[in-house]
């Protein structure tokens, strides 16, 4: 009788040679991490102002309820044409109330409701700014975090050459560390989770640092008191 | 040995040398990095203690590898990414090519990968008739000019601006001439938002895969990562099988030290996450998320208590930037994917020592790449490993291609040093005769090429032996 040859997959073979390596017997010194920071509210603004500033992103503080009051300052000061929101995110209604108590000299809104493939071409060439809630912050190397969601999808942080983002100073965390514990992130991630930092860079032309590669060109931080 | 398989790394090493811009170039850039780092890393003792942890993390996961493997295929699985295992580069394109094909791909956009380059994938693709478009800046600025990288994190760093002005001008229709890095900064985010908007694929590295969750970590400062990753229908992870790192809570010391030691920032623009393709309701992302998984060696590397070591290293380049050799020659010297201290140890396992052995001579042994290393890879010790490999006098290689270097000259020398070390009487013999004639050292052979660089020694007439028999120990 002949017995089919049994032939074992890639996944197969690299498994057994792994298994096989004797990996199991590599010594693990006991290595304790460097102490964490432990910061007050204010002194997380600060560390977090400080660190995002030196990489260019521009941060405004405001009392909590000021901050559309502030967006809208800034959409008049700069005069972008056509601004990108989620209209059911935590901060779409804020804005919609905003542009109904007086719209003159700001720009036109954008709500981001259909599926990239029919919007890419405007997303990509027409919209000046989009403006998206933070899920938090890190302060200890400077860098908000977005989990997008259906409301405030992906490319809202990438695409426009302005990235607007709203955070609130109470879920700016010490360190990532101290994020990811406090909200068990180890139980499970979103599609995408993100850190950012400023806008994008690049330094890879003689070391010279120039802003706005290939993502946003200018990144605005609003944090709410 | 026909030259074909031997890359010849005297003539590489002889020309680029010779470079005088290539040397200012890289000069310039290391100096800039070096800095870059310590000045990200103030207090030495903090960094100590970094390192520490980061090498156990790293060797905590190789110790689990098998297992967190399956466990990352699972948790992926789980999150609607597809997993594919690779046992070679041919594999690995193989999986590549018929992802493409299946979703009637002609092109493809890169964000910065180095097993991509080890896959030589982009030339793979091009043989098949499908563009494969790099849009990290340096990459973008290499390809063009049809090079490959000269460094693992800037890649185009042989470059200095005229250089680059020169190659837009040259190979982008309608580029006007410019050496405003600004503006060729400009120049390239204009080609290549255009590439993210249509392009079907894309296709990336990996910097850590978290076992814990499915989560393929990415990091980049230029946005071109999370646009390969985010704007295409479909993306195409790639990683070594030795990214795969257990907990989440790996994760910030890991990244700490490579963005620090790559780049001396204290945190990268952007650290992309990504645990699924597109969920239902969701507007935008890759529909379909692949993670190929390749083997090319590394499990061999893996199976030496010592030489798995090597496996622990997080592609920062640090240990090129402060390598006295790297820095006077340049990447493509090295004429392999991975140059530096990092490439003499890693490409020699890969691809055996008859034919990459020689990476290992290029070295002084000062100790730099494994003092700056952040997960504390005993560079230098496996430098030696590899020229012991190499002689393999013991008989105990177990690198391919080991004892290549064995010959019979040689092999009597050291017998003979052997000897003349063990019986007095040789011992003796041999330093009288050294003594009377050591000034005619030989002006042929070896020696003479020793000494075209070097002061010849200059040997005494007679032995401390024979003085202190003679005039006996003087204590003052």
């Amino acid at each position: 009788m002949n017995k089919p040859t049994y032939n074992p997959t890639a996944r197969e073979r690299i498994l057994s040679r792994l298994h096989a390596s004797g990996t199991r017997q590599t010594a693990v010194p006991d290595a304790p991490l460097p102490q964490e920071p432990r910061l007050e509210r204010d002194e997380k603004i600060e560390r977090l102002t400080a660190l995002m500033t030196a990489v260019r992103t521009e941060i405004h503080v405001v009392e909590a309820d000021a901050w559309p009051k502030k967006l809208v300052e800034l959409a008049r000061e700069r005069g972008w044409k056509r601004l990108l929101y989620g209209p059911k995110s935590p901060i779409g209604p804020e804005i919609q109330a905003a542009w109904s108590a007086d719209a003159k000299g700001l720009p036109e809104r954008v709500p981001y409701l259909q599926a990239v493939k029919t919007f890419k071409k405007d997303l990509f060439e027409t919209i000046d700014v989009a403006v998206t809630s933070a899920r938090g912050a890190v302060a200890d190397t400077g860098a908000v975090v977005l989990w997008p969601t259906p409301d405030e999808p992906r490319l809202m942080s990438l695409v426009p050459p302005v990235h607007v983002a709203v955070l609130d100073a109470d879920t700016i965390y010490d360190s990532m560390t101290a994020m990811m514990t406090a909200e068990n992130w180890a139980a499970g991630m979103p599609t995408n989770a993100l850190l950012i930092s400023g806008p994008s860079k690049t330094a890879d032309i003689e070391f010279t640092l120039v802003f706005g590669v290939h993502g946003p060109k200018e990144l605005i931080i609003i944090i709410r008191k | 040995m026909d030259a074909k398989t031997r890359f010849d790394f005297k003539s590489n090493i002889d020309a680029a040398l010779k470079d005088q811009q290539l040397r200012r170039n890289l000069r310039n850039a290391m100096d800039i990095l070096v800095d870059k780092r310590q000045a990200v890393f103030p207090d030495s003792d903090e960094l100590e203690q970094l390192r520490a942890a980061g090498n156990a993390i790293k060797r905590r996961a190789l110790k689990q590898l098998p297992r967190l493997l399956e466990q990352l295929e699972v948790k992926c699985s789980q999150n609607g990414i597809q997993v594919h295992w690779a046992e070679d580069t041919t594999q690995a394109n193989g999986i590549v090519l018929d992802l493409m094909h299946r979703h009637h791909a002609t092109a493809v956009v890169k964000g910065k990968s180095m097993v991509s380059e080890e896959m030589h994938l982009n030339h793979f693709l091009e043989e098949k008739g499908i563009e494969a478009v790099e849009t990290d800046l340096g990459e973008f600025i290499i390809q063009l000019n049809h090079e490959t990288p000269s460094h693992i994190i800037v890649p185009a760093i042989h470059k200095n601006k005229d250089e680059v002005a020169a190659i837009f001008h040259e190979k982008l229709a309608d580029t006007p001439y410019t050496e405003d890095v600004e503006e060729l900064t400009a120049i390239a985010r204009q080609a290549l938002r255009k590439r993210f908007a249509g392009t079907t694929v894309g296709l990336s590295g990996v910097n850590f895969a978290i076992a814990e969750t499915g989560t393929l970590l990415l990091v980049e400062n230029e946005g071109n990562g999370r646009m390969c990753t985010t704007a295409p229908d479909v993306h195409i992870a790639v990683m070594g099988l030795e990214k795969v790192v257990e907990k989440l809570s790996d994760v910030p010391p890991l990244l700490r030290l490579l963005t620090g030691s790559a780049t001396g920032q204290i945190v990268t623009t952007y650290v992309n996450m990504i645990t699924s393709p597109r969920k239902k309701g969701e507007k935008d992302g890759p529909k379909e998320v692949h993670l190929v998984i390749l083997d090319n060696g590394r499990s061999r590397i893996l199976a030496d208590p010592q030489l798995r070591q090597t496996l622990l290293c997080i592609r920062c380049g640090t240990c090129l930037n402060h390598c006295p050799v790297y820095v006077r020659i340049g990447g493509h010297a090295y004429g392999h994917v991975y140059p530096g201290p990092i490439g003499k140890i890693l490409t020699p396992q890969m691809e055996g020592l008859e034919r990459t052995g020689v990476l290992v001579t290029a070295s002084s042994l000062c100790g730099a790449c494994g003092e700056v290393c952040p997960v504390k890879i005993p560079i230098p010790d496996l430098i030696r490993r590899l020229r012991n490999e190499s002689y393999d006098q013991e008989k105990a290689a177990v690198v391919p291609g080991g004892g290549y270097k064995k010959n019979l000259a040689e092999t009597m020398v050291w017998k003979g040093w052997e000897l003349a070390n063990r019986l007095p009487v040789l011992n003796e013999m041999g330093t009288r005769m050294a003594g009377a004639m050591g000034k005619h050292l030989p002006k042929v052979g070896p020696l003479k090429q020793w000494t075209s660089v070097r002061t010849a020694p200059r040997v005494a007439r007679s032995s401390l032996h024979g003085r202190v028999r003679k005039e006996g120990v003087s204590h003052e």
